[in-house]
């Protein structure tokens, strides 16, 4: 259970994620913006709270728990989260996608230590955790395994391959946390490829499922927590976020899913972040 | 005369050097081995190479207790079934779903396990293309993949099920090694080989009998062409079961006074430039020989490598820009132009042309 007074500290966290998610991309002048901002809460709790076992100044350490980011478009919200626990100095997120950086455009397991998998092609992710999770089980690990997807990769049929070979193998040491934001490139998900019932489909697939607010950080630790005592059965967490959450005009919008802010349009969201939308005075 | 280093089948051309492929012939003791799969004609007993891969999958697992095996719904005919009654535990089926098997293969690789996926190569590397590509080999993890049925030699299952463009896909991928055993022993050796090599491994086998050239003592290591034979004519560049063509032809070329050089290509990638080289700048021609198609595969990697340091007349014999079909093994190695007289024909040429 996290205190009130921990959840303040977390929200402030996930406010500085996403400052720097958007001085990233104003300084990379590419990106994605919508799909990062709005998991800046959940990958708050992921990196900067005892939901997962991990250790920043040792990356490689045995006993962590596995987190895959399937979706890896959405890397400035990782790189921002890893940073701001010690895997990396926070300077070095202003090289994201330029020349020589550790921090490419998609994210490359060699290049950067901490990253669990390279990501970029949609849809892969979850077969690879379900493969660590497997793996895991079979030498008696007690490490976890949690992989975050966005629900547009839900249209790639790997997906379901994975889903159905993790249901059959009952991996209860795995979690899939499905960032349901409803946008993809696009449009909106349901425009582009129907997903609901989307709870029925895993529940289908013999997954155990847990619906929450993505944005909200008390729901997400306590669903992480949750979703270790379910037993013989992976869990799936439809976490609901805002895309492009903190920023007003990008909220909702798919038109945000795939491209940076301009410089005027940069400024105005860092400052909207910053004052927390008007309710503060800012510096 | 064969190369007498090598420890060779001493059965080789012994008698007639045409034998019949698929006749049934006398039972053997061996254990790669079975009366419904290998036969005997002229002294050479025939065997698929996928039979290797099974036998060298169990001394792997014997060998190392990280390796671990995956199929997708052909654990029979891919040989895996070996692996599966021996070590029932460390098999994985996967259902018919090849993109999952290989992210699945580099998950389990990422915690420390040495899996070996294994389907069609139609399907596996074909299907399953960008997932090798990303999961395994752009992530280095320690994943193998064997990919069986390969070239039109498949016969009656047709075109759908023939892969003859594996090695091209496989071949332009970043740390990938690339190996096509020439028999059943050598493919034995390579899958033991795989396993003991950190990093991504495709093996190609075939589905059919195909002649026991090497014995347990011939040398197999990756990435080092082997001389099957010796000469100063032309040299013969070639991979998999097709090599017993190779040196049939080679056997002939000799009554017309042509030393033909036999060389067995089996590591695609990484190449033994330095082998070809040597013995290219001794013959000044070249012949290459396989069951892919002419471009993209074991001739071109030759060729790329020839053109940049030592160009020189060359004939690639592959499949020509077109789709397998049903048929017998013999009728389509044939009809696609796979055979000892094709490879007669282009090595004169290849004189020619010098």
């Amino acid at each position: 259970m996290l205190s009130d007074e921990q959840i303040k500290k977390l929200e402030a966290t996930a406010n500085d994620i996403r400052q720097d998610i958007i001085a990233m991309l104003l300084e990379a002048k590419s990106g994605h913006s919508a799909g990062p901002l709005g998991m800046a809460d959940v990958f708050t709790v992921l990196y900067h709270t005892d939901a997962i076992k991990h250790d920043p100044k040792n990356p490689d350490w045995e006993e962590r728990d596995r987190i895959v980011l399937s979706n890896g478009h959405i890397c400035p919200v990782l790189y921002a989260a890893m940073a701001r626990t010690g895997y990396f100095p926070v300077e070095e997120l202003k090289t994201l996608r330029k020349f020589g950086t550790r921090l490419q455009g998609h994210p490359h397991r060699i290049a950067l230590p901490g990253l669990e998998t390279s990501s970029g092609p949609l849809g892969s992710g979850l077969s690879q955790a379900a493969g660590m999770a497997y793996a895991l089980k079979a030498d008696k690990k007690k490490s976890q395994v949690v992989c975050l997807m966005s629900d547009g990769e839900l249209d790639c049929g790997q997906t379901w391959e994975a889903a159905l070979w993790a249901g059959k193998n009952k991996l209860d040491n795995l979690t899939a946390i499905i960032d349901r934001n409803n946008i993809q490139i696009d449009g909106f998900t349901e425009d582009i490829m129907p997903l609901e019932p989307l709870d029925e489909k895993f529940h289908a697939f013999g997954w155990h499922v847990l619906e929450i607010n993505g944005n909200d950080i008390r729901a997400v630790y306590d669903a992480v927590f949750q979703a270790r005592a379910i037993f013989e059965k992976p869990v799936c967490i439809i976490a609901y976020t805002i895309p492009g959450k903190g920023v007003d005009f990008m909220e909702q919008d798919f038109n945000w899913h795939g491209k940076p802010p301009n410089k005027e349009e940069g400024e105005k969201a860092l400052r909207q972040l910053r004052t927390l939308g008007g309710k503060i005075s800012g510096e | 005369m064969t190369n007498p280093n090598l420890k060779l089948n001493p059965k080789l051309f012994k008698e007639d050097i045409d034998p019949v492929r698929g006749r049934e012939g006398s039972s053997h003791t061996s254990s790669l081995r079975d009366k419904q799969h290998t036969s005997a004609s002229n002294g050479v007993e025939q065997v698929p190479t996928r039979f290797g891969y099974g036998e060298g999958l169990v001394i792997a697992g014997k060998e190392n207790p990280n390796v671990v095996a995956l199929c997708a719904d052909l654990t029979d005919s891919t040989r895996t079934s070996v692996f599966k009654k021996e070590f029932p535990d460390r098999f994985v089926e996967v259902g018919i779903g090849e993109q999952n098997m290989a992210s699945l293969a580099s998950g389990m690789a990422a915690v420390g396990k040495i899996p070996f996926i294994s389907s069609y190569a139609m399907f596996s590397p074909g299907r399953n293309w960008e997932q090798i590509r990303t999961t395994i080999c752009y992530n280095n993890q320690n994943v193998k993949i064997a990919g069986a049925h390969s070239g039109v030699s498949v016969g009656p299952d047709g075109a759908t099920h023939q892969a003859i463009e594996d090695m091209a896909i496989t071949r332009v991928i970043p740390n990938m090694v690339v190996i096509a055993p020439c028999d059943a022993i050598e493919a034995k050796k390579a899958t033991i080989a795989a396993a003991r090599y950190k990093g991504p491994v495709y093996i190609r086998f075939t589905r059919e009998k195909t002649p026991i050239m090497t014995t347990e003592e011939t040398p197999f290591e990756i990435g080092k062409a082997e001389i099957y034979r010796e000469g100063k004519d032309v040299t013969i560049i070639c991979c998999g079961p097709l090599v017993y063509e190779a040196l049939k032809a080679a056997e002939e070329l000799a009554k017309e006074g042509i030393e033909a050089e036999v060389i067995n290509n089996h590591t695609i990638k990484p190449m033994d430039k330095e082998t070809i080289l040597e013995s290219v700048k001794k013959t000044g021609c070249v012949v290459t020989i396989e069951e892919h198609q002419a471009a993209g595969g074991m001739g071109s990697a030759v060729s790329e490598i020839l053109s940049q340091n030592f160009p020189a007349p060359m004939e690639i014999i592959g499949v020509k820009d077109r789709f397998g079909e049903s048929g017998e093994p013999n009728e389509l190695l044939e009809k696609f132009g796979l055979t000892a007289k094709n490879i007669i024909e282009s090595a004169k040429k290849a004189i020619k042309r010098k």
